[in-house]
C-alpha cells in the first residue's frame, strides 16, 4: 500500500512538472530545457514571499504563483521571442543557457544551503495515514490534489475557453492561426506563463515536502523522460508517462537498487526512443517536423 | 580567404592546399615556433591553462565534426568523455594496462557507444536526438558511479602518470607537448576528413538530408560514421583527461560539462574547425576571467565565496548573448575583422561563408 502511495506521489510530481514541457512544446515547438530551473525559481519565490508574508501563508503562495507566471511571460518577451525563426536547436540551447543563468542567480541570491519554506509559512508537514498503515505527508497530498486540479483545469482551458482554443490552433499551424487574427506572441507568452506557473507550483510543493536546495533541478530533468514517453505534445500522454516512469522508479528503488533511481527514467526513455519515438500519445508527424 | 580581396585561385591544386599564400605560411611558422617555446616561457599557471585548452580542443573538434558539420546534435559529450576516462581507469586498476592499451581501448569503447547512440539518429532528428544523447550521459555516469561504488573507489580512481617510450609523463611541460600533439593530430585528421568524400557527405546531410540522399550519399552510414568518429575521438580525449588529472571520478563529468562543450561549438562558431579551437579556449579560460574580474571589481563580499555561481550566471549570459547577437560565434567576429583589414580602406560588405 505504501508503495502505491509512493508511486502516486512521485507520478504526480512528474506529471505536474511535465505539463510545462508539453504546453510549451505543443504551442511553440520549443523544448524548454530550463524547466527544472523555472520550477526551482518558483520554489525560491515562495521562500521570498514566505519571509515577507509570513502571517498569511495562502497570500504568500498566491503571490509566489503569480510571480512564477509573470516570470514565464517575461522570459518569453525578453528572450524567446527573438529566437523565433532561428533553428529549433538554437532555441533549445537558449533555454539551456537561461537555465544556467537562473541557477547561478538563484545560488547567488539564496545561497546553496537547505531551506525549509514550509516552516517559514508556519505550516506543519504532518503525516496523514490513509488506507490503514500507509502514510502520506500533507505536502504530498497537496501535490496530488494540485496535479489533479492543474490537469483538469488545463484540459477544460484548452477545450472550452477562447484562449485555450487559440493555443491549440497556434500549435497546429502557426501561420494559419496568425492569418485568422490570433496574436501569436500573446499566445506563446501565455503558454510560457502557464508552464512556469505549473512548474512553480510543483517546485513549491516539493520544497514544502522535502526542503529546498539547488539540487531540486534534477527532479525537473527527470520529469522530462516522463513527458517524452507519453508524447511531447500530449497532456494525457504526460500523465500516463509520469505514471509509468514513477512506477518504474519506485519499484526499482524498492526491489533492485536505489542508485538506479536517477538513471531508470532515462533507460525507459531510450527504449521508447528506439521503438516509438513520438511517445505513447504523441503525434507521429511531429518527428519529421523537428 | 575572401575573394573580394583580389586573391583568386588559378589552379585546382591550389584548392587542395592547406596553406596557399606566403603570408599564411609565415604565420604558421611563427605560430609553430611560438607553440614550441611557449612551455619554457610560460609560468606554471599559464602552462596549466594551455594544457587545459589543448585537452578541451580535442573534444571540441570532435563535437564540431558531429554538430557543426554533420548536423547531429549531442548533449552527451560529457558521457563520452567519462566513458573514455573510465575505460582508462578501469583497465589501469584491474589489469595495470599501459597507456598504449588504454588509449585504443577508450577509442574502441567510444566507437561502440557512438554506434549504439547513433542508431537513434537514423530515425530521429534534432531535438529527439539530443534527448537520446542526454540519456547516454546519464547511463554512462550511472555505470561509472556503480563501478566506483562496487569496487570501493568511492572517491574516485587514482591513475599513475603514463609511460611513453620509457619516459614518464609527470611534468606539465611534457604534458604540454603530448597534448599539443594530440590536439594537432585531431585537427589534421578532422581537416582532412572534411576535405574528403566523407566530409562533403556530412555537409550535404547537414544542409538537406533528402538532397544528400538524391545525390547518392548513403545517409544512414554517414550519420553513423559521424557518430563513431566523433565519439571515439571524444573517448580518447577522456582517456587523456584521466591521465592528465591522474584521477577519474564520476563527479567530474556533469551535465554542465556537456553544456560547456556545446557552448564551445556555439561560441566558437558552428561549422568551423577554427571555431572549435577558439571556443575551447574561450570556455576553458572563461572561469579564470571571471575570477580575475571578481578580484578587481567591487562586488558584494558574500558573492566572493560563491565563485561557481557567478561563473554559472555569467556563462549563461554569455551563451545567450552569442545565440542572440552573434550566431556565427567568435569565428564570425574573426572573419569580419579579417575582412575589414583585407578590404581597407573600402567599406566591408557583410559576407556569408
Amino acid at each position: 500500500m505504501q508503495t502505491l502511495i509512493n508511486i502516486l506521489v512521485l507520478a504526480s510530481i512528474y506529471a505536474l512538472i511535465s505539463c510545462g514541457y508539453v504546453l510549451i512544446y505543443r504551442v511553440s515547438r520549443v523544448l524548454n530545457l530550463a524547466h527544472g530551473e523555472f520550477m526551482m525559481l518558483g520554489a525560491y519565490g515562495l521562500l521570498a514571499t514566505a519571509s515577507s508574508f509570513g502571517a498569511h501563508p495562502f497570500a504568500a503562495v498566491g503571490v509566489a504563483s503569480v510571480m512564477a507566471l509573470l516570470v514565464g511571460v517575461a522570459i518569453y518577451f525578453v528572450l524567446m521571442r527573438h529566437m523565433t525563426g532561428e533553428s529549433v536547436l538554437a532555441a533549445v540551447l537558449c533555454t539551456i543557457a537561461v537555465g544556467i543563468l537562473l541557477r547561478g542567480l538563484i545560488t547567488l541570491t539564496w545561497g546553496a544551503q537547505q531551506h525549509y519554506p514550509m516552516e517559514q509559512l508556519g505550516w506543519v508537514n504532518s503525516s496523514i495515514s490513509v488506507f490503514g498503515d500507509a502514510r502520506i505527508s500533507a505536502a504530498s497530498l497537496g501535490l496530488i490534489i494540485a496535479t489533479a486540479v492543474c490537469y483538469s483545469g488545463l484540459f477544460l482551458f484548452l477545450r472550452y475557453t477562447r484562449w485555450g482554443i487559440q493555443m491549440r490552433a497556434a500549435g497546429q499551424n502557426p501561420l494559419l492561426a496568425a492569418q485568422r487574427g490570433i496574436r501569436l506572441n500573446g499566445i506563446y507568452a501565455l503558454a510560457w506563463g502557464l508552464a512556469t506557473f505549473t512548474g512553480g507550483i510543483a517546485g513549491m510543493l516539493i520544497a514544502c515536502d522535502s526542503g529546498l536546495q539547488t539540487t531540486i533541478v534534477t527532479i525537473g530533468l527527470k520529469a522530462f523522460p516522463a513527458t517524452l514517453v507519453g508524447g511531447l505534445d500530449s497532456l494525457l500522454g504526460a500523465l500516463v508517462g509520469s505514471l509509468i516512469i514513477g512506477t518504474a522508479e519506485v519499484l526499482l528503488i524498492n526491489y533492485v537498487d536505489p542508485l538506479l533511481s536517477d538513471v531508470a527514467p532515462f533507460f525507459i526513455l531510450l527504449v521508447m526512443l528506439i521503438f516509438r519515438p513520438w511517445g505513447l500519445f504523441g503525434t507521429r508527424e511531429e518527428i519529421d517536423r523537428v | 580567404m575572401p575573394s573580394s580581396s583580389g586573391y583568386f585561385r588559378t589552379h585546382y591544386d591550389q584548392d587542395l592546399r592547406f596553406i596557399d599564400t606566403r603570408t599564411q605560411r609565415y604565420c604558421l611558422w611563427l605560430l609553430l615556433a611560438w607553440l614550441a617555446i611557449y612551455p619554457f616561457l610560460a609560468t606554471e599557471m599559464l602552462l596549466d591553462l594551455a594544457n587545459q585548452v589543448l585537452l578541451a580542443s580535442v573534444g571540441a573538434i570532435a563535437l564540431m565534426l558531429l554538430t557543426g558539420f554533420a548536423g547531429q546534435v549531442s548533449l552527451g559529450h560529457a558521457g563520452l568523455l567519462a566513458a573514455g576516462a573510465f575505460t582508462a581507469g578501469i583497465l589501469f586498476k584491474e589489469f595495470a594496462a599501459p597507456v598504449w592499451v588504454t588509449l585504443p581501448a577508450s577509442a574502441a569503447i567510444g566507437a561502440v557507444l557512438g554506434l549504439l547512440f547513433g542508431l537513434p539518429s537514423l530515425r530521429l532528428r534534432g531535438l529527439y536526438l539530443a534527448v537520446s544523447t542526454l540519456a547516454l550521459h546519464f547511463i554512462v555516469a550511472y555505470l561509472g558511479g556503480e563501478y566506483e561504488a562496487k569496487r570501493g573507489f568511492s572517491s574516485g580512481i587514482v591513475i599513475d602518470p603514463p609511460v611513453l617510450f620509457g619516459w614518464v609523463l609527470d611534468s606539465a611541460q611534457a604534458w604540454y607537448f603530448v597534448l599539443l600533439a594530440a590536439s594537432a593530430g585531431t585537427l589534421l585528421l578532422a581537416a582532412n576528413l572534411l576535405r574528403s568524400k566523407t566530409g562533403r557527405a556530412w555537409r550535404a546531410i547537414h544542409d538537406r538530408e533528402a538532397v544528400a540522399e538524391a545525390l547518392g550519399v548513403n545517409v544512414p552510414a554517414h550519420k553513423l560514421l559521424a557518430f563513431v568518429i566523433s565519439s571515439s575521438l571524444t573517448a580518447m580525449a577522456g582517456c587523456l583527461f584521466a591521465y592528465f588529472r591522474g584521477f577519474v571520478s564520476v563527479e567530474a563529468f556533469t551535465l554542465f560539462l556537456s553544456i560547456q562543450y556545446v557552448a564551445m561549438v556555439i561560441v566558437g562558431g558552428m561549422g568551423s574547425l577554427l571555431g572549435a579551437l577558439l571556443g575551447a579556449a574561450f570556455v576553458v579560460l572563461f572561469p579564470y576571467g571571471i575570477e580575475w574580474a571578481m578580484a578587481i571589481l567591487p562586488i558584494p563580499t558574500r558573492w566572493s565565496g560563491m565563485v561557481f555561481a557567478v561563473d554559472y550566471a555569467a556563462f549563461g549570459l554569455v551563451m545567450i548573448a552569442f545565440l542572440l547577437f552573434e550566431p556565427q560565434g567568435l569565428v564570425g567576429i574573426w572573419r569580419r575583422m579579417q575582412n575589414y583589414f583585407l578590404l581597407w580602406p573600402f567599406k566591408q560588405q557583410l559576407m556569408r561563408k
